[in-house]
Order: C-alpha cells, then sequence, then structure tokens
C-alpha cells in the first residue's frame, strides 16, 4: 500500500486495519460513448447478480456486498479517476472491461495489491500468474479465441484448411491487435493466408476494409471488434453479401446489438464465447423474482439474457466465488483485497457448484492455479438466428492449441518480467 | 484597499519590470508556490494526484505550449494531441534505450525532439494562414497517430502496440512505473510546471513574444517593422512543441504509465487543449493555467457532485457532464470571449478601487 508522508506515520500506528463493512465490488463502467452498446448489459449483468446474492442469499458468506460503480467512457483517464477513487473504499477486485485500461492497472494493482479480473480480454500473457500475480483472465483469453476459431475452421473443413484466405477485421487498438500474434503462428502451422484489416476507434468508417474484402474474396472473415464497429462491419458485410455463416466474431462481437440493426442479413453469423446463452436457466427465474420484479434492476432493466448480459452475470458470479473461496481460505468474512487474491488463485468451479447456483453448464469448468492465471481456454461457437433473434451455440467449448499459446505466452511473459524486474510469484 | 500599486516604490528597472507589480500579487503568489511545494506533497493522496493535480499540471503544460503558438503568434494548430504523442513515443524510446540517463533528462530532449517534429509541420504556415493552417496541422495530428500506430519500432515490437513505462528514479525516489508516491510523481511534474511558466512569460514578455504577437496581430505590419516572419513563426511552433512535448513525455510517463496511441492522443486531446486556452484565455499565461484547471477539474466535481452526493446514475451524470461542459463554453464565449484570464484581469481593476471606486 502507499501513503502520502504525513499519513505514513500515522498508519504505522494504527497497524489494525479499519473494520469493512461491506465486500466492496467495483464496476468501472461504461455506459456512455461509442462502446455503450457493449458496455451497458455488462454492467447491468454484473450489478444484478450481486444485487440478487444480497436479496436472496444476504451476501456472500453472509457479508452484504456493495457495488461502487464508476463511469469510464472506454476512456484510460477516466479509468484511472475511477480506480483512484474506488480503491480506498477497499475494493476487492477490478474489471475494467477495457483492453487500455487493463494495461495501465496491471502494475497498478500489483503494486496496491488488488486484484484483478479480465475475464476474456487484457493482456493475454497474464495467464502466466508466476509473472503476473495480481492480474486473472480465466476462463479464456483472446489467444485461445484465436486457437478457437481457426480450430472451428479446422473442423468444418475437415482438418484442412491448407492455402485459404483468411482476413481479420480488427479494432486498431490494444485490443485488436492481440490475436494478430498468435494467427500468425497459427497460419505458418496451418497454412492458411492471412490479412490483416485494421479499423480505426470509434469503427463507424469501414468502407475501405470492406471493399478490400470484396476484392480479394478471403473464405473466412474473424473480426475483432467492439461497440459500434461490431453494427457497422455486419452491416457492411450484408452490404457486399459477405456470406455470414463465413464470419466468425470474438466474442465481444456476438450479441444481440451487434447483429440487430442489419435484421434479416445477419441471419447465420458466428461469433465464439467461452460461457453459454440465452435465459433457460434457473438463475433467471431468481433474478426476475428477487431483483426485477422487486424493482431493483439495474440500468433500465431490459437486458436481462442478452450475451453481453449474461457475461457480466457471469463475471460476478466467479468473483462472488471466489470471494466465497478467500473467506474459507482465510477463515474469515471480511475479506481484503489480499484474500481475494488468494481466494480468485484457488477458484475451482465445477459442474456441480454451477448447477447449485442455478447456471448448469453455463461455462466450463475449471481450476485456477498459481501458474495459470488463464484457465482452461475452452471455445464454442454461437450462432445468430435472425427470424427468432436467438443465439445458440452450435459447437460445444472445446479446446484449443495451447502448445503455439503456451509458447507465446512463455515468450511475452518473460519479456516483461525482465522489462520489470518482477520475481517470480509462485517461487517465493 | 489592500490591492494596489500606491506605496509600493519602484527603484530599479528590474523591479518596474516585475511579473507582479503589486505587493499583494506578489504574496498571493509567494503564498501558492510556498502551499503547492512545501503542504500538498505532505497531504497529497494517491487519488489527489492521480485525477486531479497530475492531470492539471500537465494538461496546464500543453496549454502554455499551445498558448504560446495560437495566443501569442496567432497560428491555430489542431495537432496538439498529436504533438504530445510525439513527446510521450520519444520518451518511451529514450527511457527503453537509455536506462541509465535520469528521466529528467529523458523529458527535456523528448520536449526537444517534438519541437523539431513541430517546426517541420510548422513551416506550411509561411504559407497558408487561418482556418488553412488549421487543416494543415490536422493532418499532422492524423499523420502522427498514424504512424505511433504503424511502425512497430516505436513501440519496440510489442504484441498490442501499447507502450509501458518502465520504473524510473531521480534522486532514488521512483518517478514513473506503478510504485511512486504521489508526493513524487506531483512534485516532479510540479517543477516541470514552474520552470515552464517562468520560461514562457520570460520568452513572451521578451524580444521573441513581442515578435510573435507583432505577427499575430498584422503579418506584413510586422514584416515593414523589421520582423522576420519566417524565424518568429519557426521558433514560436519549435517553443510550443517543446513545451506540448514535455507535456506530452509526462502524461505518458508520469500520469498514464501505459498509452495508446490513438486512444490518449487522438483528436479528442487536440480540442481539448484547444478548449482550455480558448476558455482560460488566449495569450495568457495565467489563463492557460485557469482553462486547464477548469476543465480538469469541471468533470470530477461533477461526477463528486452528481454520483457521490446526489446518488445519481452514472451514465446520466456522464451525459449531463457533457451538457453542462458544452453549455458552459458555449456561455463563456458568448459572456467573456477573452476568457478566464478577462476575468481575472477585470476583477484586478475593480480591487484596485474597491471599497470607493469613484
Amino acid at each position: 500500500m502507499k501513503k502520502t508522508l504525513a499519513t505514513a506515520a500515522l498508519t504505522a500506528l494504527m497497524a489494525a486495519g479499519p473494520v469493512m463493512a461491506d465486500l466492496v465490488f467495483p464496476s468501472l463502467s461504461y455506459r456512455t460513448g461509442p462502446y455503450a452498446a457493449g458496455g451497458i448489459p455488462f454492467a447491468d449483468g454484473y450489478a444484478d447478480y450481486f444485487t440478487l446474492l444480497n436479496e436472496r442469499d444476504g451476501g456472500i458468506g453472509g457479508v452484504k456486498t456493495k457495488l461502487l460503480e464508476c463511469e469510464t467512457g472506454y476512456n484510460t483517464e477516466k479509468g484511472v479517476e475511477c480506480y483512484e477513487s474506488t480503491k480506498g473504499e477497499g475494493a476487492l477486485v477490478y474489471q475494467p472491461l477495457s483492453t487500455g485500461i487493463t494495461y495501465q492497472l496491471i502494475p497498478k494493482t500489483t503494486a496496491d495489491d488488488i486484484p484483478m479480473h479480465t475475464m476474456g480480454y487484457g493482456r493475454t500473457s497474464a495467464a502466466n500468474g508466476d509473472v503476473f500475480s495480481h492480474t486473472f483472465n480465466y476462463p479464456g483469453t483472446y489467444w485461445n479465441g484465436a486457437s478457437g476459431a481457426v480450430n472451428y475452421l479446422l473442423e468444418i473443413n475437415d482438418g484442412d484448411i491448407k492455402g485459404k484466405k483468411i482476413a481479420l477485421v480488427y479494432h486498431n487498438s490494444a485490443y485488436g491487435k492481440e490475436p494478430i500474434r498468435t494467427l500468425e503462428e497459427l497460419s505458418k502451422k496451418h497454412g492458411f493466408e492471412l490479412s490483416l484489416l485494421p479499423v480505426d476507434h470509434p469503427g463507424q468508417e469501414q468502407k475501405s476494409q470492406w471493399l478490400q474484402i470484396r476484392r480479394e474474396k478471403p473464405d473466412n472473415v474473424l473480426m475483432w471488434g467492439w461497440g459500434v464497429m461490431n453494427q457497422v462491419a455486419i452491416q457492411e458485410a450484408a452490404n457486399i453479401r459477405f456470406p455470414m455463416e463465413n464470419f466468425i466474431g470474438i466474442w465481444w462481437s456476438g450479441a444481440e446489438h451487434d447483429v440487430m440493426p442489419a435484421g434479416a442479413k445477419a441471419n447465420g453469423y458466428k461469433a465464439l464465447t467461452f460461457h453459454n446463452v440465452g435465459r433457460d436457466f434457473p438463475v433467471f427465474a431468481d433474478m426476475q423474482k428477487y431483483v426485477v420484479d422487486a424493482g431493483k434492476a439495474a440500468g433500465a432493466g431490459d437486458q436481462i439474457g442478452n450475451v453481453l448480459y449474461n457475461r457480466g452475470m457471469y463475471a460476478a458470479m466467479l468473483a462472488a466465488e471466489a470471494a466465497k473461496t478467500a473467506q474459507e481460505i482465510h477463515g474469515t468474512k471480511d475479506i481484503t483485497a489480499s484474500m481475494m487474491r488468494d481466494g480468485m488463485e484457488a477458484l475451482s468451479i465445477t459442474e456441480e457448484k454451477m448447477a447449485s447456483l442455478g447456471m448448469p453448464n453455463f461455462g466450463p469448468s475449471f481450476e485456477v492455479s498459481c501458474e495459470n492465471h488463464g484457465g482452461p481456454g475452452l471455445v464454442g461457437v454461437t450462432q445468430w438466428d435472425a427470424e427468432n433473434k436467438t443465439w445458440s451455440l452450435i459447437s460445444d467449448f472445446k479446446a484449443t492449441d495451447m502448445e503455439v499459446i503456451g509458447a507465446l505466452i512463455e515468450a511475452d511473459s518473460t519479456s516483461y518480467a525482465k522489462e520489470n524486474n518482477i520475481a517470480s510469484n509462485c517461487n517465493k | 484597499m489592500f490591492y494596489r500599486e500606491a506605496g509600493d516604490f519602484k527603484t530599479s528597472y528590474a523591479t518596474d519590470n516585475q511579473t507582479f507589480p503589486i505587493k499583494f500579487d506578489r504574496l498571493g503568489y509567494f503564498t501558492v508556490m510556498a502551499v503547492a511545494f512545501l503542504v500538498i506533497p505532505f497531504i497529497i493522496n494517491d487519488y489527489w494526484a492521480n485525477a486531479i493535480f497530475l492531470p492539471f499540471l500537465i494538461y496546464a503544460i500543453a496549454a502554455l505550449g499551445l498558448n504560446i503558438l495560437v495566443g501569442y503568434c496567432g497560428q491555430v494548430s489542431l495537432g496538439t494531441g498529436g504533438f504530445m504523442a510525439v513527446g510521450a513515443y520519444a520518451c518511451y524510446k529514450l527511457m527503453t534505450s537509455m536506462p541509465e540517463v535520469n528521466i529528467f533528462f529523458h523529458v527535456l530532449i523528448s520536449g526537444g525532439i517534438t519541437g523539431l517534429v513541430c517546426v517541420i509541420f510548422g513551416l506550411p504556415s509561411l504559407r497558408i494562414k487561418g482556418f488553412y493552417l488549421a487543416v494543415a496541422t490536422l493532418a499532422a495530428q492524423f499523420f502522427l497517430v498514424w504512424l505511433f500506430n504503424r511502425v512497430p519500432w516505436f513501440y519496440n515490437y510489442s504484441a498490442s502496440g501499447q507502450i509501458n513505462a518502465p520504473e524510473r528514479t531521480v534522486f532514488g525516489i521512483p518517478v514513473t512505473g506503478p510504485n511512486t508516491e504521489a508526493w513524487a510523481t506531483y512534485l516532479f511534474c510540479l517543477v516541470f510546471v514552474v520552470v515552464s511558466a517562468l520560461i514562457a512569460r520570460n520568452l513572451t514578455r521578451g524580444m521573441a513574444g513581442r515578435k510573435w504577437m507583432a505577427i499575430r496581430d498584422m503579418d506584413i505590419a510586422a514584416e515593414i517593422i523589421g520582423v522576420n516572419p519566417l524565424k518568429a513563426k519557426i521558433s514560436a511552433f519549435a517553443v510550443s512543441g517543446f513545451f506540448v512535448g514535455v507535456s506530452g513525455a509526462l502524461f505518458f510517463s508520469v500520469y498514464l504509465g501505459a498509452v495508446e496511441v490513438g486512444e490518449a492522443f487522438g483528436i479528442n486531446k487536440s480540442f481539448l487543449v484547444l478548449f482550455m486556452i480558448i476558455i482560460g484565455g488566449l495569450g495568457s499565461i495565467f489563463g492557460s493555467f485557469a482553462g486547464a484547471a477548469f476543465l480538469v477539474l469541471l468533470p470530477v466535481v461533477l461526477k463528486v457532485v452528481g454520483v457521490d452526493w446526489l446518488g445519481w446514475p452514472t451514465d446520466i451524470v456522464a451525459h449531463l457532464q457533457l451538457v453542462i461542459v458544452g453549455g458552459l463554453i458555449i456561455l463563456f464565449l458568448i459572456l467573456e470571449p477573452h476568457g478566464l484570464a478577462q476575468l481575472w484581469r477585470v476583477t484586478k481593476q475593480k480591487l484596485r478601487l474597491w471599497p470607493f471606486p469613484h
């Protein structure tokens, strides 16, 4: 912990920590700006799950949870302000939902001894817990996503995609550039041709990229998009009559609001996922009873069951389970951020656990360890049905090419450790 | 009553030309300096440093730089974000390639590099003016952001294109990286701000500043009385670029720590700094500070009032913030086109006569 000069002396006297009333979960959300379409359902799901825990179970282990929402607008400066203003309130875990803010918070949270969970985004090599002690990105990373997409293509092409042309349309930022390295490795391994088409923030202007796709006629298009960029890309793809079933988005490019604007033309669009979709889970009955009917739903309350709402809820569930684990490990109800980190590192999600929470088969079962903060990296594929307006899982959660990904994670995290003189976290 | 020239006798040219001719002002200035250097470092915490003081100080340097170019020399620039990016990336390359050199010099050299880049993009100003120059600098903005996104050498071939500030120390105390103390980063930036403001003040009231103002007021007339427009304009671009570069370097290394060029140094940044000097007051050192403070503090204040005190939903507050900031900018431009600095000048004039205005 860091202190001011004056309070350093003061706090040294008061060695005992402050009494914490609630378990504080900050939510660095964005309900405004070009990425709000994705930020709102996620924030609602995250908030509603904690409301549900408070209303139904009286919190986590009998301690109420408190959600601190702070608007970042997907902007790193505001993200810093949010982080600084909430960390003093006993924040247990940060989930910034922005790769840019994640990069900024990785060193900060480590210095402040607060864990950060970047579920399916952020810096992929943070999966190496030996280097990134306070950053977790289970249950899957972008590189799993990239490999999962390629595996899926292998599967539907009978294991041979040699010579196929695959284009990657990506958000020209740290987020969108993340899969490139993996895809390059995989293109060497499987012999497909990769072309890269960056789209600049915020992504409303994509005419030239899709013109290029129209000219080059790639067999498949992968997309790493977010916010308004997704809708525009799907609309453009429909405009050039690109076959939707050959168009696969990452899990951040596959929600209802991304495909709705293109209407029937978006039918058949595919997206990756690491958790289940739809509202066909017992937990939603509780959600309706304790949260929605009680008038306590976050936001407008119209997002329930959407892909990103489910993801926010899933993130909250994993955080709550980690907090429970931390309570068990340390034998205390009022856990601190440091204990929360231990809980996250010892987190084990099993099928029984998910079923008991009313979310059977909602995500993969996995265990986090000190070395592996990235989880198993199982990737499923969903497809959009424009007529019934539903997403459905068309390929179950399957393993990805950890041989390629593991080597890349090792290389990237070691260079980070060397740059920043980080000692081993697991072999102290 | 207290605020007056009377009784404060100037006996030398130096005292006659001082920045604060009124004793009350001088006292105020020294008090502010004493509080800034001797009081705030002892009470500042992470929140105050990272949410308020660091952005204020860093934007103040950027505003000073842009004010020299736009306010004093009359050359409209929309490339501030791009030039800040030059400072940031120069600082990053220097920090990683020469770790043994003190970060203090890296920041200064980054300023110098930005000055050079700024001069190159300032060359068209010899031929084009006004809106057309604004468009040319806008091109610089887009070109520079594109460049730093496109050429991997600038971000040391990292997978994500992000640049991260490694830990660097001054006198053994870390000022960049994650393990910094709030007071250290604050003092580090404060030193740059104070020195920048002193340099800017002395440049603008000296020969260089007079040349710039002559060019701003009427370039043909200035040329006739012997001001070389080439030198005047290029020097304004160089000095402005230096300050903007320093602020960009601090913005990246001390304040944010990790930066993505399109997001941190986009066109929004150029407009933000331009708004700062317009609201603060064109052609005024005080205005640069006032404008930076206004635009850094206002969102924070609105957020604290709206979310923490009134308990409103965060999205409503964020939208209101846009409405209020936008409304205030329009209001200011109508009621006081010369900015906060002019309000301050008027207040001072009134204070001199107070409480007997006749």
